[in-house]
């Protein structure tokens, strides 16, 4: 191996090393593991029962069958902790506003690298605790609930593809709220109108399809559909040929787009911090 | 060798008046004063030297490690660390120094110390070796194989300033910052702490620069003195020179306080 490819790879391991610690301390949070799994099914359900009625009264209405919204909710359900944007680090915040960022300066690794390899270990370590048990039974439920098999190999494929597209997106847009951070005292305001924003237009409030047509479109374009919509829709063959990969190719751009937003907001934030509390 | 010279630093500080009135009008118009934290600082710090870092609350001393440590960036002035301007190029430069926070923690608080270590062996990218011959010195000196396997969270802060000092020193750092290493630990872990700092600079010529209120800490550790108020640097010197006879260090200092008004 050349030198400069031995850096390269000590590079990485400092984040793969940072994502293992993060991983399996996420796996060690059982009861909440426990409980989230409990909720997430009673949500599923209830939510499932709401769109029921609403097919029941005017079928014509509903934009995809029934069998694919089940599937769009189980699956939003099993994994809500890679989608949901309010699922953020505490941790982060905590240290930037009491200055415990002091210690994350003194690595030398790069802030923007570190924090999104901890987000991703986060969210994958929730989200692979949770899905399994939510995804057996929703597999084992009587027929309108079911949750169906994927509607081909190929969407299967694609449907883990643009999953963890959709993940490693949710993470570079906290990443720009970490970011912001750096700049006011409190971010529970930033936090929570983003948050709210996010989970309307991300689809995860009601499903993207159910929106007007003219405004479906426009929100598809946004990056916020480039997160839970597009595997979700894939799934179930809502999405499909041809418009997967615009969708991939789309959620690619935004991917890029959000992290070079987000390291430029770091790069400024790091030469005006003022680190808090002496 | 660590120079600083002409190093200025400003904070801007938002005042207002106590009341409801004022926190109104405060929403729409906000006074903020410029708060002089470095004024001209400048200094030179050889290789394997100890330095005692002192003055009061509010004098610099931590703005000043932090330029050191690459966290801040100053207004003006020169500052070069072994070469390496610290804000420049971060990364480089903390890669090669070792700092403590006495009131912060770097390790992780919810898993066992032996993961934050290793963890930062990772970070730092510490050959195996030297990340052995380091542990197993440090769990000698500081009494540590009882609580490696314990999570952090768990600790007492004597044992978890034990284990601080560990977790900045497992990369040999060629230099040692220390920000209030003492604070709020009891008699037996402050002299732990102290014995283990003189030695690590005996046995590795580490440079250490100690900023504390506890004046034993600087009788103990360092040989030298910088004193700050008012982010201007007042003295620099032996500590032998400072001290009267017979009077303690205590009384030495608060008459150098008083003497310079800070």
């Amino acid at each position: 191996m050349t030198i400069a490819g031995l850096k390269k790879n000590k590079t990485y391991q400092k984040y793969a090393s940072f994502f293992r610690l993060r991983f399996v301390m996420g796996l060690q949070y059982r009861a909440a593991a426990l409980a989230g799994v409990v909720t997430q099914f009673m949500w599923g359900f209830l939510e499932i029962k709401v769109f029921l009625a609403f097919e029941q009264s005017s079928p014509a209405a509903f934009p995809m069958t029934f069998g694919q919204l089940a599937a769009y909710e189980w699956l939003q359900q099993a994994f809500l902790a890679f989608f949901m944007a309010w699922m953020m680090e505490p941790e982060i915040f905590e240290c930037i506003t009491d200055g415990n960022v002091s210690y994350e300066l003194c690595r030398p690794v790069d802030l923007y690298h570190m924090w999104f390899a901890r987000s991703m270990a986060t969210r994958l370590s929730r989200g692979l605790l949770r899905c399994f048990p939510i995804l057996t039974v929703a597999a084992l439920l009587p027929a309108p609930y079911r949750l169906m098999p994927p509607c081909s190999l190929s969407a299967a494929v694609w449907f883990v593809i643009t999953m963890l597209l959709g993940l490693s997106v949710t993470v570079a847009l906290c990443m720009i709220i970490y970011m912001l951070t750096f700049f006011t005292v409190s971010s529970l305001g930033l936090r929570l109108v983003f948050s709210c924003a996010v989970e309307f237009l991300q689809g995860a409030v009601i499903p993207l399809p159910f929106f007007p047509p003219t405004l479906q479109r426009i929100m598809e374009r946004l990056p916020f559909a480039s997160m839970q919509n597009v595997p979700l829709l894939i799934y179930s063959g809502s999405i499909s040929g041809a418009a997967i990969w615009r969708a991939a190719g789309l959620q690619i751009f935004w991917l890029a787009a959000l992290i070079l937003i987000g390291k430029n907001i770091g790069r400024y934030a790091m030469k005006k911090t003022t680190v808090q509390g002496g | 060798m660590i120079v600083m010279k002409n190093i200025c630093k400003t904070y801007k500080v938002t005042r207002r008046n106590a009341g409801f009135k004022e926190a109104a009008r405060s929403f729409f118009r906000r006074e903020t004063e410029t708060v002089t934290a470095l004024d001209h600082v400048s200094f030179t710090i050889h290789d394997g030297e100890t330095v005692g870092y002192i003055g009061p609350n509010g004098a610099g001393k931590s703005t000043t490690v932090k330029i050191l440590s690459g966290i801040l960036t100053p207004d003006s002035g020169e500052c070069l660390v072994d070469g390496r301007v610290p804000w420049k190029n971060r990364i480089r430069h903390v890669a090669q120094i070792g700092v403590i926070f006495g009131q912060r923690s770097q390790l992780w608080w919810d898993v066992p110390v032996i993961d934050s270590f290793e963890l930062l062996r990772d970070i730092y990218s510490i050959p195996p070796d030297t990340y052995r011959a380091n542990l197993d010195e440090m769990t000698e000196l500081l009494g540590l194989s009882e609580i490696l396997r314990t999570p952090t969270r768990q600790l007492s802060l004597g044992q978890r300033m034990r284990c601080e000092l560990a977790a900045s020193l497992l990369h040999s750092p060629k230099i040692l910052f220390l920000d209030e290493p003492t604070i709020g630990l009891d008699a037996v872990s402050k002299i732990a702490v102290r014995e283990f700092i003189v030695k690590r600079n005996r046995a590795h010529g580490t440079t250490v620069i100690l900023t504390t209120h506890d004046m034993q800490d600087i009788e103990a550790i360092t040989r030298r003195i910088i004193l700050i108020g008012k982010g201007k640097i007042l003295l620099d010197g032996g500590l032998d020179e400072l001290r009267r006879g017979g009077e303690d260090i205590d009384h030495t200092v608060a008459e150098l306080y008083r003497s310079y008004e800070i």
